[in-house]
């Protein structure tokens, strides 16, 4: 079978923030660059961030990177790198400021400066009183981003290859990236594109819970493409349960509600927060938020008829501030519950939401992985940027507000450190004869035709096992019992048969793919969560109620092969500061 | 609950058909949404072929035309829908399977419009100002999704897809012209000229009736008339 081959200096997976971030780029430094994705640009899951990116721009209130980064460290529960965070606290400021001269329509302050509001685990002076770090397009910010980067691309001529979906990368024996095979959805038809460069911007794995914020398409695609290609995934059990889902649904209610003055109350009309956060209350950060919630729902305190919410507070903001503030959760209110939020608290609960984890790189965005040199090698030619990376930012709990921050800062990073290496690097490595052997094996068997199970059932199974086995609160019990069960899944994935084998746009072909990229990514965060003992930020097991620094402040590293999880040491120092030690974490 | 649905495969199909499908209604709950309807109906059928992503109304790829209406699936109550519902691709623009439209003429003229801030000063350290007076004429421009709901709602845009721009463009022209912050107004207002790229708006207002973001294409381009005409005294 003949496949045609396109050659580019760099090619881009995914073109939500941190691909169009790091295509904008190296287009302007007239690299050749190939964006795939498998959705037009802008409905990518950027388009659905809301309250904001934080940088300090001290517009509201004082502030400096220094402090940003204290609060990261502490928010990341003392495992983000703290290299990799100093990097992106410093380099905040520009990346926002470069976003309002692409044409980001940010809310405005009266002196004409960038708007910025309250987000949850926010400082002054290394823990002192709360700051307002978050920059807004009202609560519209990725959308009004990813619009703006899209646009810029427009007019720096990138070239887009959109509703393409990647079916495998190409490594070589060397463990050189050479590119990837993928499919034009609306034909079927294949394409090898061969790069110097790849950049995997794929997004998180939102899907792999029942209830999410996430878009359909957060498949966890990159982070399954990579542990095909013999990269281990890290940190894969810390995933965050976001405070503020719309009870029963899912779809998210930011942050941002509560730093414009929301607050949540239980049954009882307590506000509860300040039982488990005196200072912060509210605002503490998400891990911390979710398990106040989960808790009062467990001890018999939620609401409604089922007690399993609580309620988010607007009602007594006025309705200007709300609809001003926060138009676009108005409207999102009013088509799911009917309901103002200015007049009708909103009911919430924890919701799957956020994928710490992911495939590691260093602060160039260089994937690296454990060889013989050491635990952090770069694989040459491989880069990964925002949520599908683990950089690692986020350590065990993000804070809201840094993860449009972490898509702008390291997609540009990489793009950056891409422009030095094709330097160095001026000819295409020869494809290898096997090159697309493992993609079309994984096209080939969804060819076989006869009875079997669906991809729906498998999928809707898959979810409900990790919602119930794998989310807020944690114990050996529940976990191994869920491995168990993600593993009998995984084996019947086998015997899961398509009946629509056509060829064009074929939906029901990339949803097979999808759930087969699901299904690695549960095993991985099933398994990383079942070895770690102890708590720390969204990792929250009953049986290990303490955080355990002397054994267990380390990334984890889950490898497909042998299906295990090995570690490797958090780099607790920064580049020019001070390192921030592990603290006892109070909000 | 009984549904009506486009199906074109074109590898089996020779023309278009009607597929009249049931839902049982233990399956529906008071609160869904149209979308909902159609998982569970893909479900039942894989082979039934529609875009979806967000399920909230921000990433736009689910437009159809739901009981003759352009709308967003995923943020229409089924319980607002007349049964049968019939659903029909966008209309106006080559079906490439079922409920799925080629959306490149939709995208080429937004691209046509040069989608992006203009603005050749030397860059600034910082954030250009703005005030908030000003940012406020951005609201009800830039909230755009692009699910071309008004485009394919559009007579104008019906017959000459090629030539007019479309409300959605012409959304994104003035979005730009109304920011304080571009300086190319007039180049903007120079390439809208002629017959065909504004002026076949003949303010029939469809665009403003389905935007499901309750968007106003209409006054937009009633405010590029505007410009026009002071520019040119």
């Amino acid at each position: 079978m003949h496949i045609p081959n396109r050659r580019f200096d760099t090619l881009i997976i995914g073109a939500g923030g941190g691909g169009l971030r790091a295509a904008l780029q190296l287009s302007s430094a007239d690299a050749h660059v190939a964006v795939v994705s498998k959705v037009f640009p802008t409905r990518s899951h950027t388009v659905a961030a809301q309250g904001g990116v934080n940088a300090a721009l001290a517009n509201v209130r004082p502030d400096n990177w220094h402090w940003h980064m204290f609060d990261t460290v502490k928010g990341s529960d003392y495992l983000g790198d703290q290299d990799a965070i100093e990097y992106m606290c410093r380099a905040a400021p520009q990346a926002v400021y470069e976003l309002e001269h692409f044409g980001v329509p940010f809310s405005r302050l009266d002196d004409g400066r960038i708007y910025q509001r309250q987000f949850g685990g926010q400082s002054m002076n290394f823990g002192g009183e709360q700051a307002a770090r978050t920059c807004a397009a009202a609560d519209r910010t990725g959308h009004a981003i990813l619009h703006s980067l899209y646009q810029q691309n427009i007019r720096a001529k990138t070239h887009f290859f959109d509703e393409f979906f990647a079916i495998d990368l190409i490594r070589d024996a060397e463990g050189c990236l050479l590119g990837a095979l993928v499919m034009e959805i609306a034909s079927g038809e294949l394409l090898l594109i061969q790069a110097k460069t790849t950049l995997l911007a794929t997004g998180g794995a939102g899907q792999l819970f029942r209830t999410n914020t996430n878009a359909l398409i957060n498949t966890g695609d990159g982070m399954a493409m990579a542990l095909r290609a013999g990269i281990p995934l890290q940190d894969m059990e810390f995933f965050q349960f976001h405070p503020t889902g719309i009870a029963g649904k899912g779809m998210l209610i930011t942050e941002g509600a509560r730093g414009e003055g929301g607050y949540l109350v239980n049954a009882e009309g307590a506000r509860f927060m300040e039982r488990y956060a005196a200072h912060a209350k509210d605002l503490a950060s998400r891990d911390v938020v979710s398990r106040a919630i989960a808790t009062e729902i467990r001890e018999g305190r939620g609401c409604g008829e089922h007690r399993d919410h609580v309620l988010l507070k607007l009602d007594h903001l006025g309705t200007e501030t709300v609809h001003k503030r926060l138009p676009a959760v108005c409207d999102m209110v009013g088509t799911f519950l009917g309901t103002d939020p200015a007049e009708t608290p909103i009911p919430v609960a924890p919701t799957a939401h956020y994928t710490m984890g992911g495939i590691p790189t260093n602060r160039f965005a260089q994937v690296i992985i454990p060889e013989q040199q050491g635990p952090e090698e770069p694989v040459p030619g491989l880069y990964a940027a925002g949520e599908c990376a683990c950089v690692s930012v986020h350590g065990a709990n993000r804070l809201g507000g840094n993860s449009l921050l972490d898509i702008l800062v390291f997609g540009r990073a990489a793009a950056n450190h891409i422009v030095d290496f094709l330097k160095e690097n001026r000819y295409h490595r020869p494809l290898p004869d096997d090159a697309v052997e493992q993609g079309m094996a994984r096209l080939a068997r969804w060819e076989q035709k006869g009875e079997g199970e669906s991809v729906d059932t498998l999928r809707t199974e898959l979810a409900l096992v990790m919602e119930e086995n794998c989310g807020v609160f944690r114990t050996e019990e529940v976990l191994s019992a869920g491995l168990d069960k993600v593993t009998a899944l995984a084996g019947r994935l086998a015997d899961v048969r398509l009946r629509d084998h056509s060829a064009v746009f074929n939906t029901a072909r990339i949803e097979a793919l999808e759930l087969e990229n699901l299904m690695d990514v549960a095993l991985a965060t099933v398994a990383s969560a079942l070895q770690r003992q102890e708590s720390r930020g969204a990792h929250s097991r009953i049986d290990y109620p303490e955080r355990d620094d002397v054994h267990w402040l380390k990334h984890s590293l889950y490898d497909r092969t042998t299906r295990t999880v090995d570690y490797k040491p958090v780099r607790t120092k920064p580049i020019t500061v001070n390192s921030f030690p592990p603290k006892e974490r109070v909000y | 609950m009984k549904f009506s649905i486009y199906r074109y495969n074109p590898e089996q199909d020779t023309a278009p058909w009607m597929q009249d499908l049931v839902l049982d209604d233990s399956r529906i709950r008071p609160d869904m949404m149209l979308l909902d309807a159609l998982l569970l109906l893909k479900a039942q059928d894989e082979t039934l072929s529609f875009r979806r992503s967000c399920g909230e109304g921000v990433c736009g790829s689910d437009g159809m035309n739901i009981n003759g209406r352009n709308g967003l699936a995923c943020i229409t109550p089924l319980a607002s829908l007349g049964t049968p519902v019939t659903v029909r691709p966008l209309p106006g623009m080559p079906v490439i399977r079922d409920l799925i439209v080629d959306f490149e003429p939709f995208y080429r003229q937004y691209r046509a419009v040069s989608p992006y801030l203009i603005n050749n000063d030397p860059v600034p350290e910082v954030e250009r100002r703005q005030s908030p007076q000003q940012r406020e004429q951005l609201d009800g421009l830039y909230e755009c999704i692009l699910c071309a709901c008004c485009s394919t709602a559009c007579p104008s845009f019906w017959w000459n897809p090629d030539k007019f721009l479309g409300p959605a463009a012409l959304l994104q022209s003035a979005r730009f012209m109304a920011d304080s912050r571009d300086q190319a107004t007039d180049e903007r207002l120079a390439e809208l000229e002629g017959p065909f790229r504004l002026f076949r708006c003949h303010t029939i207002m469809n665009c403003v009736e389905v935007c499901p973001k309750g968007l106003n294409p209409t006054r937009a381009i009633g405010r590029i008339k505007e410009l026009m005409v002071k520019r040119s005294i």
